[in-house]
């Protein structure tokens, strides 16, 4: 297979001493930000980015990705130790991980976890090395109705298959593509919306929102908990990690079911979140041993870590092969190839080879990297818990204030960050989500300029979204996501008698 | 985690207040974007769409988002709190000082600002002793322009102290 080939060429191109200490330090650097609270994978890449201009694109993407899989590591050990959830994924994770840790097992939850998060992340890559080219292959006939098709396809599925209500996430979403309208327009260079303001001539940069959404709202929903950390001692060793290796291949077909529950809501951007809940409620209702969730069942651990794994990596597959990112970390990502020049969708795999399957093949050798790097560290993360939050808030308040000045070397931008910041604790505590947000203000200009240029070939005719066999079925499974609340109600109800 | 919101006495802000103000707050904000494409022009121009068709319709639908949500927010049940006095005071106790500190930059640079709310923070919120605080505080701005300044080469804001200082 061809693929097989361009993937050993991304080995050759990744194995280097130089991008193999950067997979580290960021594999180090993520699990640090996972495990701190107001430092995300979204934020702490957003913050990191400006550092890597003066990098290559291949290196770049390595130490940046790389954050990413370590803040998906990380999260387990906060949830497991500390009841604290580092990352939205990993609240399932704490239902059963805590649970146990307080029995005295925190090794067993904590080795179960990395497994399932490694046997996730692996299958995601195994799905993005075979489809992606597929995909992408495929996605260079897209014309801009069809590329539109699948804008519109992605955030249909945030209103259907979030948990917050419709309302909600349509209001926050088209919030977000009114933020993305600010400044110039893409499609003819008029100005629009800055109503004389100098400052929003440039429009609002998704990395500020980013770093004041994630950063500095986490901060102050930290603050308002009076977060105290109380945990448990993490007492992992070989011998724990070896006995708990043996016993998890009996829960293989929770695993398998994870893995595919988290590749589909990682492709369709539900995200990692909702397929760690849906993969938790499922295995519950599936295992002999149901009743026992949530009391410290392993099986409660691996199926949430697997699938939140299986979803944040495969929601790279999207980003590479269509320029849709299918998660406001693989948002941010996107941004970034955009400030190295590269142009995200199909003709990346044609016109950049080396990049992309350096960017596959560093995410095999990566996980395997982070696997080691979170079963031999745990004490030393979660003693970074330890640290008090007093001095830990000053230090995030100021690194995110960093990052969001370099992003443009513009001070305005701080202050725009804590603006974003106080929103963000608003939005959090009045339940939107925050992730179609970010998601449009990047994909705003693209969405829009393809919506544009549809009408145009067209006429001004809405038709164009049904004009063939192509965009026709991918808008109606727009819509079957957005109204999915609604349609499953009707199956529900249709099939409940016959139960009966 | 703070057992404070259990207790009879906690009073604050409704959470259906607060979440019809926010729904008010985001209508507004679609108001604004449906005035902005007017003024460019929503219609049919020589190129096609004008400028603000796009957002023009963006714009309706946050109208009509926001007015079911605040209408749901107003129809919750009464007693449910936003958060207490005090959890907000907590809150408080960040945003203005991290309001003074964005509003510093501009004049100061990052690293006086940065060196202040570090030590306030640890000094009045933290409880920490001066030794502690100054170490801490003056060690990040140091690991700061290491990082940034000499490793990765990114230049940060300076103000007059680091004028004096000659760096």
């Amino acid at each position: 297979m061809e693929s097989i080939g361009d993937l050993l060429g991304g080995f050759a191109v990744v194995l280097s001493w130089q991008n193999l200490f950067y997979m580290l330090v960021g594999i180090v650097l993520g699990v640090i930000i996972g495990v701190l609270p107001g430092l995300g994978g979204a934020n702490g890449v957003a913050i990191l980015l400006p550092l890597t201009f003066s990098m290559s694109p291949t290196s770049a993407i390595i130490l940046l990705s790389c954050i990413y899989w370590g803040a998906l590591f990380g999260g387990a050990i906060t949830s497991i130790l500390f009841n604290i959830p580092g990352e939205p994924w990993s609240v399932a994770t704490t239902f059963d991980g805590h649970p146990m840790a307080q029995k005295g097992q925190a090794g067993e939850a904590l080795t179960a976890a990395f497994t399932s998060s490694f046997v996730g992340a692996l299958f995601a890559i195994i799905v993005i090395t075979l489809a992606a080219p597929l995909v992408a292959s495929f996605a260079l006939q897209f014309g801009p109705a069809e590329k539109f098709s699948v804008f519109f396809l992605a955030f249909c599925s945030f209103v259907g298959m979030g948990k917050e209500p419709p309302a909600k996430t349509i209001a926050a979403m088209m919030l977000g593509f009114a933020l993305a309208a600010v400044g110039t327009d893409t499609v003819t260079g008029q100005l629009r919306l800055t109503f004389g303001s100098t400052e929003l001539l440039g429009g609002f940069d998704f990395l500020i929102a980013v770093i004041g959404l994630f950063g500095i709202g986490e901060i102050l929903l930290t603050m308002e908990e009076g977060l105290s950390f109380k945990g448990k001692a993490a007492g992992i060793n070989p011998a724990v990690v070896l006995q708990t290796w043996k016993e998890l291949p009996r829960y293989w077909m929770t695993s398998l079911r994870s893995c595919l529950i988290g590749c589909w809501m990682g492709i369709t951007p539900a995200g990692a979140t909702p397929a760690s809940f849906m993969s938790y409620g499922i295995a519950k209702r599936a295992s002999r041993n149901g009743d026992n969730f949530g009391k410290g069942d392993i099986e409660g651990v691996i199926a949430p870590e697997t699938a939140a794994h299986a979803a944040g990596t495969s929601a790279l597959l999207p980003m590479l092969s269509l320029g849709v990112p299918g998660s406001p970390t693989a948002a941010v990502l996107l941004g970034g190839l955009l400030i190295w020049g590269l142009q995200p969708g199909p003709l990346l795999f044609v016109e950049q080879k080396d990049f992309v399957w350096g960017l596959i093949a560093s995410m095999y050798l990566g996980n395997i990297v982070g696997l080691a790097v979170v079963l031999t560290m745990v004490p030393v993360f979660a003693a970074i818990l330890r640290v008090p939050f007093g001095i830990i808030a000053p230090v995030i308040l100021v690194i995110c204030a960093i990052g969001a000045y370099t992003v443009h070397n513009n001070t305005f931008d701080v202050v725009m960050m804590l603006v974003f910041g106080v929103a963000g604790y608003f939005l959090k505590k009045c339940n939107y989500p925050l992730a179609p947000l970010v998601l449009a203000i990047v994909l705003g200009d693209k969405a829009e300029e393809a919506f544009r240029q549809s009408l145009l070939i067209s006429q001004g005719s809405l038709t164009v979204f049904w004009s063939n066999g192509l965009v026709g079925s991918i808008m109606a499974l727009g819509l079957v996501a957005l109204f999915w609340p609604a349609i499953s109600n009707l199956f529900g109800r249709i099939s409940k008698p016959a139960l009966r | 985690m703070s057992d404070s919101s259990q207790q009879p006495s906690s009073a604050g802000p409704r959470q259906r207040h607060v979440e019809a103000g926010v729904a008010a707050f985001i209508l507004v904000l679609g108001a604004i974007t449906i005035v902005g494409s007017l003024k460019v022009g929503i219609g049919w121009g020589a190129e096609g769409p004008q400028s603000g068709f796009f957002p023009f319709w963006i714009g309706l639908m946050i109208v009509a988002a926001s007015v079911v949500n605040m209408a749901r927010a107003l129809a919750q049940p009464a007693r449910a709190l936003f958060a207490d006095w005090g959890q907000l005071r907590q809150v408080f106790k960040i945003v203005w000082p991290m309001a003074i500190y964005v509003a510093a930059v501009p004049w100061l640079g990052i690293y006086v600002p940065s060196f202040l709310l570090t030590a306030g923070f640890m000094r009045w919120l933290g409880r920490y002793g001066w030794p502690i605080t100054l170490a801490i505080s003056l060690g990040l701005q140091i690991l700061i322009y290491l990082t940034f300044e000499k490793w990765f080469l990114v230049p940060l804001p300076k103000g007059p102290i680091e004028d004096m200082l000659g760096l």
